[in-house]
C-alpha cells in the first residue's frame, strides 16, 4: 500500500476525518427517543455559543435532557470510539498483525473480571459513591491483566518476543475468563447486570464518565500519536529495525503502555464495545494509505465518528428500548467493512 | 490521483451511515405526537379515580431503598421499570396513574395497555423522559439512571427484590403512600397477611419434615432458604435440600446425583413455563424413584409469579400449601 504517501497529505485527511467527526457529533445530539424537535436542538445549541442569542423555545427539563444526558453521551461515544480505535492500531503495529484488536492482552478479560467480582461482591446502591466501583475495578483489572501478559511473555519468551507476548496472553484471558466464569456460577443472581455490562451501554453516560476518561485517554493519544513514525519503522521487521537504530524493545513496551491505559479507561465505563478496534483502523488503512502517521490519528477520529452514529442508531432503531452498542458496532460494522474490502479490491 | 476519489468515497460512506440513522430519526416526529396524544388523555383517565377520598397531603416522603422520595404532588404519569412493582400499583388502584410500563410488565391484563419496549434492565433516562413522567418506580437502581433522572427532576423510587413478606408489605404502602392510596395498600396488606394466614394454617406436623427442591432451570440450580422464594417455603416448616450446600450463594447449582441422594419430597419447578414438567423430571436418569416423583409431588411453578414479590406472591403460597395438602393426604403424618 502507499507507504511513502507524502506527509502533506496527511493533514487534508485529518481536516477531513474532523469535518466528518463534526458532523456526526451534530447528527448523535439533534436525535434522540425523546426531546424536542431537531431544529429546535439545533437553535439550542447555537444559542448557546458565545455572542450568540435566539430563542430555542425549549423548556428547561428539554434544555438539561440535551446537555446534560445526551451531550455527555455524545462525548463519551466519541472517546470511547476513538480511544478503541487508535489503540487497535496501534496494537495492530506493535504486533505486526491486521487481526488484532486491543483487547489481544487481555484488557478485557481482566476489565470483565474486575467489574464481575465488584458486582458479585457489592450489597446494596453505590450510586452515592463518588466514583463507581465498577468503574476503578474494571479500569485495574485490564492494566493487571495486561501486566501478568507482560511478565509473563517476558520471563519465558527470550527469541520471538511477539508471538511469546501474544501466546501469553491467551493464557492470561483464559485464565481470568475461567475465574470470571466460576464467580459468575456462584453468583447467578449477577448474570444479568454482569452481561449487560459486557454488552457495553452508553445509555448511563454522564459528564462525570467524561471527566474520569478523558485524561487517560488525551495522555496515551498523545503518547501513541508521537510513535506514528517509529511504528512505521517496526513495519519492516524486529531486527531490520533495530539495525535501523530504533529500540524495539522500548517502543513496544511504551505504545502497548499508551494503548492499554487508553482501552482500560473507555472500557471501564462503556463496557466491553467489540469490533470497532479492528474494523475503523482497516477502514482508514483501506482509505489512506498504512502509514501509521496516517493511520493513528484518523482511527482516533474515524473511530469517534463511528462510535457516536452508532450509538445514535442504537438509540433510535427500537427506540424507546435500547440496542446495546456492542450488538450495533458488530451488526453495522461488519457489512460496512465488507463494502468497503470489496470497493477496495475491485479498484485495485 | 485516486486521493480526491478517495476522501470523496470516505464522507460519502460516513454520511450514508448518517442518514441511515437519519431515517430513524425523520419519523421520530412522530414520537412527540405521541406523547401529546398521551398528555391530553392523562387528565380524563385519572381524575375520576384518584377521588377516592385517601388521595394522601402533599408533599411525601417515603424512604425508600434508593433513599428519600419526596412528591409535591399527586403522580399522574407515572412509569413502571419493575414488573413486581406494576403489580403492586394496580393491586392498589394506582393504575390509572401509570402511563408507562417496561417490556417485562405482563400483569395486570390493564397494565398491557400500557406496555413499551422500555427496559428495566438497561433503562436510557431519555427514552423514559419521553413519557413526561411524574415519578419512575424500578426495581433496582442501574448504574447512572438516578443522577441522570436527578438532572431532569424526575423522582425516582427503588423497590428492590424482596427478602422476606416484611419487605413486600413495606414497598406496596411506599408506593400507596406516594400515589395517594394509603387505604388500598394498608387493605391490601391486610389481605394478604389473612389470605397467608389462612393458607399455612392448616400445616401438619411431622416429626420428620418434608423435603423439597426447587428448581430454576433444568441445569439444576436451585435456591437457598436464605432467599424470598425459601421463605414461602420455610412457612410451611419445608426443609430444603439445597442448604446442604456448602458456599456463599443463596442460588447454587446442585447435581443430579446430590438430589437423588436426598430423595426430596416435593419438586416445584420454576422452569415449568420453559419445558420442564413432571414427565421431563420423572424421565431424568435415576429420578423416576424419587419420592416426588413416586407420589406425583412435582408441582410447576409459574415463573413471572415466583420471580417476583408483589401481590401475587399469596397465590404462590396457596399452591405450595395445596401441593403439600396433597402430599399429606397420600402419604399421612406420623
Amino acid at each position: 500500500m502507499s507507504k511513502g504517501a507524502p506527509v502533506g497529505h496527511t493533514w487534508r485527511w485529518i481536516a477531513g476525518a474532523l469535518v466528518v467527526l463534526a458532523g456526526a457529533a451534530l447528527v448523535g445530539l439533534t436525535f434522540g427517543p425523546a426531546g424536542p424537535p431537531w431544529y429546535r436542538v439545533l437553535l439550542d445549541l447555537v444559542d448557546s455559543l458565545p455572542g450568540i442569542s435566539v430563542h430555542a423555545g425549549i423548556a428547561p427539563q428539554q434544555h438539561d435532557l440535551i446537555w446534560q444526558i445526551r451531550m455527555p453521551r455524545v462525548v463519551l461515544a466519541a472517546l470511547v470510539g476513538g480511544a478503541l480505535s487508535m489503540s487497535g492500531a496501534a496494537y495492530q503495529g506493535v504486533f505486526r498483525n491486521p487481526l488484532v484488536d486491543p483487547y489481544l492482552l487481555g484488557v478485557a478479560a481482566g476489565a470483565g473480571l474486575g467489574a464481575t467480582l465488584v458486582y458479585a461482591a457489592r450489597h446494596g446502591a453505590t450510586s452515592s459513591w463518588s466514583v463507581d466501583p465498577v468503574v476503578v475495578a474494571a479500569f485495574v483489572g485490564g492494566l493487571v491483566a495486561v501486566a501478568l501478559t507482560y511478565a509473563a511473555g517476558t520471563a519465558f519468551g527470550i527469541v520471538r518476543r511477539s508471538e511469546t507476548l501474544v501466546l501469553a496472553g491467551v493464557a492470561v484471558v483464559s485464565f481470568l475468563t475461567a475465574i470470571q466464569t466460576y464467580v459468575l456460577q456462584k453468583n447467578s443472581q449477577i448474570l444479568r447486570p454482569v452481561y449487560s455490562w459486557i454488552l457495553g451501554q452508553l445509555v448511563s453516560a454522564t459528564w462525570g464518565d467524561v471527566r474520569l476518561v478523558l485524561p487517560y485517554v488525551t495522555a496515551a493519544a498523545v503518547v501513541l500519536l508521537l510513535h506514528g513514525r517509529l511504528l512505521d519503522v517496526l513495519r519492516v521487521g524486529d531486527e531490520e529495525a533495530a539495525s535501523l537504530g530504533a529500540s524495539v524493545r522500548r517502543v513496544r513496551l511504551t505504545v502497548v503502555i499508551a494503548a492499554t491505559v487508553a482501552t482500560a479507561a473507555v472500557v471501564s465505563v462503556s463496557g466491553l464495545i467489540g469490533f470497532v478496534g479492528i474494523m475503523v483502523p482497516h477502514i482508514v488503512r483501506l482509505l489512506a494509505g498504512g502509514s501509521y502517521r496516517r493511520v493513528l490519528p484518523l482511527s482516533l477520529i474515524g473511530g469517534a465518528a463511528f462510535l457516536i452514529l452508532c450509538d445514535l442508531a442504537g438509540r433510535m432503531v427500537i427506540r424507546p428500548a435500547e440496542l446495546p452498542i456492542g450488538v450495533v458496532t458488530a451488526f453495522l460494522g461488519a457489512p460496512f467493512f465488507l463494502f468497503v474490502l470489496h470497493a477496495r479490491t475491485r479498484r485495485t | 490521483m485516486t486521493r480526491i476519489p478517495k476522501a470523496a468515497f470516505l464522507i460519502g460512506a460516513l454520511a450514508l451511515a448518517a442518514s441511515a440513522c437519519g431515517s430513524d430519526d425523520s419519523s421520530s416526529s412522530t414520537t412527540p405526537a405521541a406523547t401529546g396524544a398521551a398528555t391530553t388523555a392523562a387528565p380524563g383517565g385519572t381524575s375520576p379515580g384518584t377521588t377516592t377520598g385517601d388521595a394522601g397531603t402533599y408533599p411525601i416522603t417515603v424512604d425508600a431503598a434508593n433513599g428519600a422520595v419526596t412528591l409535591d404532588a399527586q403522580p399522574q404519569r407515572i412509569v413502571s421499570l419493575s414488573p413486581t412493582a406494576t403489580e403492586m400499583l394496580f393491586a392498589i388502584g394506582a393504575g390509572d396513574q401509570v402511563v408507562a410500563v417496561d417490556d417485562q410488565s405482563n400483569y395486570p391484563e390493564e397494565a398491557l395497555a400500557k406496555s413499551t419496549t422500555l427496559s428495566g434492565y438497561t433503562p436510557s433516562a431519555e427514552a423514559v423522559s419521553g413519557y413526561q413522567p411524574d415519578l419512575v418506580v424500578v426495581a433496582d437502581v442501574t448504574d447512572g439512571l438516578d443522577t441522570q433522572l436527578a438532572t431532569l427532576d424526575i423522582p425516582l423510587w427503588s423497590g428492590p427484590a424482596a427478602s422476606d413478606f416484611g419487605d413486600v408489605y413495606t414497598q406496596i404502602e411506599q408506593l400507596g403512600a406516594l400515589t395517594g392510596h394509603v387505604a388500598e395498600a394498608a387493605a391490601l396488606v391486610g389481605q394478604m397477611q389473612a389470605d397467608i394466614e389462612a393458607a399455612t394454617g392448616g400445616v401438619v406436623e411431622r416429626e420428620v419434615p418434608l423435603t423439597y427442591y426447587h428448581e430454576l432451570d433444568n441445569t439444576l440450580f436451585s435456591v437457598t432458604s436464605n432467599t424470598f422464594i425459601g421463605g414461602v417455603y420455610g412457612l410451611f416448616d419445608l426443609q430444603n435440600i439445597a442448604d446442604a450446600v456448602e458456599g456463599d450463594t443463596d442460588y447454587p447449582q446442585l447435581s443430579s446425583e446430590f438430589i437423588v441422594s436426598q430423595n426430596p419430597d416435593l419438586i416445584f419447578l420454576a422452569d415449568a413455563d420453559y419445558g420442564e414438567s413432571a414427565a421431563t423430571v420423572a424421565a431424568r436418569p435415576g429420578w423416576s424413584g424419587l419420592n416426588a416423583v413416586t407420589t406425583g409431588s412435582i408441582v410447576p411453578i409459574s415463573a413471572d409469579i415466583s420471580s417476583r414479590w408483589g401481590p401475587r406472591v399469596v397465590d404462590y403460597v396457596e399452591d405450595v400449601g395445596a401441593a403439600v395438602a396433597a402430599y399429606d393426604a397420600q402419604v399421612p403424618a406420623g
